[in-house]
């Protein structure tokens, strides 16, 4: 009886509490979407958000309010199949998007399919970040395991940009050594040899090398480095682009299951389509995301980025066969770490 | 509920004093609800696994590694917040000294600053270039990015555990006690030890507990400080948060249990010697 | 201050009971050096670290950050969810102290160290929980998205969350106090003809009033401070479900260094507020505290 009493109190206190809450929200908008992203889409999305609002008020009439969740692109993903109401995901990476798809049924297994370009708008590469000068004369992947140099990159089992880094690490040293994968499994665990600080995401890592000073040189997403230049200082900084890197592929996706059930679903497609549209790749290129179209681009955004040899996921035979063996449980990244070696 | 409660009634000593099915009712009600169901779906969760596959991952080298570095910071920086905040505590209920209320009002920022601002603070502190750590870098004391560094970060997050449990208990002890004691020969290090101490030792003890349970359990500032190298500053949260990246719930699970096991039974035998110290003492009663 | 009232009311022999109750003047200038250099180095300058990076820019910027809508937002979420967590954790906490302290019972030290497990839960758990207990794939998932009910990456997750964390403080903070001042003025009290709730309200309540607001203190800070159990159960919608926490992890993301130090500075002001009150009501009280602690 009291139980009872108890928890109607408490329920009252909470829906009270979250009536109060959603009541403005609401009364502003017309439709909402709901987009959740990973850390370093922010500024893009910022901008595209208000750019798609007016573009779709224009079309349509109708106001949109776009609103964002931005974190770890897995944390993002367990928070969408635990229950979190996105209408679209556009994570790091696609198997994140293949784990919603599995766990909840909500995303069709054949999203890839739904857009152009592996349903990546837009891509990425990585980079190094260095010292202004670079006085360590770090040019390439080879440079990175030379005696006094210190790399900062996140952990790539916590990070999904990390993950491009291993890979892209990988790929270079597979391509030096002839095509020799166990080389190239020795040279990334000399790599990772070289790395005083494990960051948990890009922009800890960022940090660490840019604020507290550490490291020769930071792996980062070009589309971050650029970004670290623009509001961290280009006094202090150089990119330098290595001989080698990958295709970094972030993709989006339409979560069918919750734009059904909400209505939303010919506004949450207009907005990934609109992506792709003139105005979307303009805007990505203008965040230093290489854009699918770059036809569709600023000339002036285009051109900073620099000509580089890009392999793709594939060659690692996709990210379904990928992800586990190089960075699950016992894969190829934790032999690193075994004691011992 | 009433059927929980009716053997712990029974067992109860008699006592003149009203309210004790309602409290404990409330409190039962209250603990279940918020507490025991939502961890009882974290054991619902690591069942899945099986009890050998429970027991390999428990037993993981790097899983063991990751707990003794957590333990071992924990009651490193507890211990110290016993001994420094036992002091505090004591400065601050019987002396008087110019800002003294300022730094009372300060004990309490641990708990308000977020973790993660917390650990940026530190880290500001600490790191190679910090206001602190380029004045130890050239002696060779590194702090941020090294185990080090976690003591650190939880001595801050553990400090105000200590503090205001043996605080108000301070501030209730009576001046006649001491009198007494000095009045029949006892010299100030005799009455503190002999008589002060064993009254102020269960908050002192329950302060270390709550301390180092919380320490065990910390991420949010740890990680900006820790350095998270595997095997050596690589934290047990964090290897929950890299089980769930991997969407393994059950392995996260698993690991959260090992650790609220180990805690609950530390928690529990310090509450029991508390519980037992009382009785031969009675202090207070 | 007890010392004082102490030095004050012995009648002849004042300079004696001094020296006998109290330390050297060398061992007091220690201590009181001791423990100002452990505050010194592990709170004054963290928080100085934090109001430097907050001010940076100098105080105007400081002030145009917290207009920022979005952190607005946040302020007046982590408001909400402290005035629901705190008093819930209030009234629990009062009823386990009057259970634990004044009564004797088997399985009384489990039944405390059942309330303290949320401290030694990590944050990242104490959310977890919550996901595992209302996500899609719990037992209760389906039943709360057909009846259109949504706990989790909303309010009511946000407040269980908290409430979970911030569970044992109250208690806490009474069980030692009420155990020290054991059960005889209540006794007295109800000797005399008083009902058990007019022992509490005019009895016990006084007694351990300090304690209390410590409690409610502590809890409070804790409740607006939490981050990593709120962060796994927020779904970080900006402005709707970002906390004060929150949004200064979101805010250094974005290399906004200023405002996330800004809204931190905020929230250490917003304890230290509330600890002013304390010190405001202790001195208008302190005569009464005094005579408590002398009887």
């Amino acid at each position: 009886m009291q139980a009872k009493t108890l928890m109607r109190f408490f329920t009252a206190a909470l829906l009270a509490g979250s009536i109060q809450l959603g009541g403005p929200g609401m009364a502003f908008a017309d439709t909402t979407l709901l987009n959740v992203s990973y850390d370093p889409t922010r500024e893009l999305y910022k901008e595209f958000n208000a750019a798609f609002a007016e573009k779709w008020k224009a079309d349509t009439g109708e106001t949109v309010t776009i609103q964002a969740s931005h974190g770890g692109s897995g944390k993002q993903a367990r928070s969408v199949i635990d229950g979190l109401g996105a209408d679209v995901v556009t994570l790091a990476l696609e198997a994140d998007i293949d784990a919603i798809a599995a766990a909840t049924g909500k995303i069709p297994a054949d999203w890839k399919t739904k857009f152009d370009n592996n349903s990546s708008p837009y891509t990425s590469t990585i980079v190094f970040l260095v010292r202004k000068g670079n006085p360590k004369g770090i040019k390439d992947w080879g440079d990175l395991v030379k005696d006094d140099i210190q790399v900062i990159t996140p952990n790539p089992k916590t990070s999904g940009g990390a993950r491009w880094n291993f890979l892209a690490a990988w790929a270079w040293a597979r391509d030096a050594n002839g095509g020799d994968d166990a080389k190239a499994q020795q040279y990334v665990a000399d790599l990772f040899k070289h790395v005083p600080v494990l960051d948990t995401g890009a922009r800890g890592a960022t940090t660490t090398f840019v604020q507290r000073g550490l490291g020769d040189v930071l792996l980062a997403w070009e589309n971050e480095a650029y970004l670290s230049l623009e509001e961290l200082g280009p006094d202090n900084f150089d990119i330098v682009t290595p001989s080698i890197s990958i295709k970094a592929e972030p993709p989006v996706a339409l979560v069918e299951g919750n734009a059904d059930a909400k209505g939303t679903r010919k506004v949450a497609e207009a907005y990934l389509q609109y992506l792709y549209s003139d105005v979307g790749q303009k805007i990505a290129a203008k965040h230093y995301y290489r854009p699918f179209k770059p036809e569709a681009a600023d000339p002036e955004d285009i051109k900073r980025f620099a000509d580089v040899k890009l392999v793709t996921i594939d060659e690692f035979g996709g990210w379904k066969e990928a992800q586990p063996k190089y960075f699950g449980d016992g894969g190829l990244f934790d032999q690193i770490y075994k004691p011992g070696q | 509920m009433s059927a929980r409660t009716a053997p712990l009634w029974q067992f109860r000593q008699p006592s003149v004093l009203p309210g004790f099915g309602l409290a404990l009712g409330v409190t039962l009600t209250w603990l279940v609800l918020i507490i025991l169901i939502p961890l009882s779906g974290l054991a619902w969760r690591s069942s899945a696994l099986g009890w050998a596959t429970f027991l390999e991952l428990a037993t993981d080298q790097r899983t063991i590694n990751a707990l003794r570095i957590s333990f071992g910071t924990a009651l490193a920086a507890a211990l110290v917040n016993v001994v420094f905040g036992v002091i505090l505590a004591w400065v601050l209920v019987r002396y008087r000294f110019p800002g003294k209320r300022l730094v009372d009002a300060m004990v309490d920022l641990p708990f308000a600053l977020p973790t993660a601002v917390a650990g940026i603070a530190l880290t500001t502190l600490y790191a190679p270039n910090g206001w602190i750590g380029s004045l130890l870098s050239p002696l060779g004391i590194k702090i941020a990015f090294t185990p080090l560094g976690i003591v650190f970060a939880l001595v801050f997050v553990g400090l105000p555990f200590v503090v205001r449990t043996v605080q108000p208990i301070m501030e209730e002890i009576d001046k006649e006690v001491e009198e007494a004691a000095a009045t029949l020969g006892a010299n100030r290090f005799q009455t503190i030890r002999r008589v002060l101490l064993p009254g102020l030792a269960p908050a002192v003890l329950t302060g270390f507990a709550l301390a180092f349970a919380r320490g065990v359990g910390e991420y949010g500032s740890v990680i900006f400080i820790a350095g998270n190298l595997p095997y050596v500053s690589e934290i047990a949260p964090l290897l929950i948060v890299i089980r769930l990246e991997e969407f393994n719930y059950p392995a996260a699970t698993a690991i959260a249990a090992v650790m609220l096991m180990i805690s609950f039974a530390m928690l529990l035998i310090i509450n029991m010697i508390q519980a037992w110290s009382r009785r031969r003492y009675g202090y207070g009663a | 201050m007890a010392h004082e009232a102490v030095s004050n009311t012995g009648s002849g022999n004042t300079e004696l009971v001094r020296v006998a109750t109290s330390e050297s003047r060398l061992a007091r200038y220690g201590l009181i050096g001791l423990a100002l250099g452990f505050v010194a180095l592990f709170l004054v300058l963290p928080l100085a670290a934090v109001f430097t990076e907050a001010m940076r820019n100098g105080p105007g910027e400081f002030l145009t950050v917290l207009s920022d809508p979005e952190t607005f937002a946040a302020i007046r979420l982590t408001l909400l969810v402290a005035g629901i967590a705190v008093p819930l954790n209030l009234v629990f906490g009062i009823a386990a102290a009057w259970a634990i302290a004044k009564f004797e019972f088997r399985g009384k030290a489990f039944l405390t160290t059942l309330i303290d497990l949320p401290f030694s839960v990590s944050p990242v758990i104490s959310g977890l929980v919550f996901v595992l207990l209302f996500g899609s794939h719990s037992l209760a998932g389906p039943f709360l998205q057909s009846h259109g009910i949504q706990i989790l990456f909303a309010v009511p997750g946000i407040v269980l969350a908290t409430v979970f964390v911030t569970f044992p403080f109250v208690a806490r903070e009474l069980i030692p106090l009420m155990q020290e001042q054991g059960t005889s003025d209540e006794e007295a009290a109800l000797s005399l003809g008083a009902s058990g709730w007019q022992t509490f309200w005019y009895v016990t309540l006084p007694n351990i009033k300090w304690g209390l607001l410590y409690g409610v203190l502590l809890c409070n800070a804790r409740a607006m401070g939490e981050f990593g159990a709120v962060s796994v159960v927020s779904g970080h919608i900006r402005g709707l479900t970002n906390t004060m926490p929150l949004q200064v992890e979101i805010l250094y993301n974005e290399y906004n260094f200023v405002a996330a130090f800004a809204v931190a500075t905020l929230l250490a002001l917003l304890a230290l507020v509330t600890l002013v009150l304390k010190s405001l009501l202790e001195m208008k009280y302190s005569e009464q505290i005094a005579a408590s602690r002398r009887h």
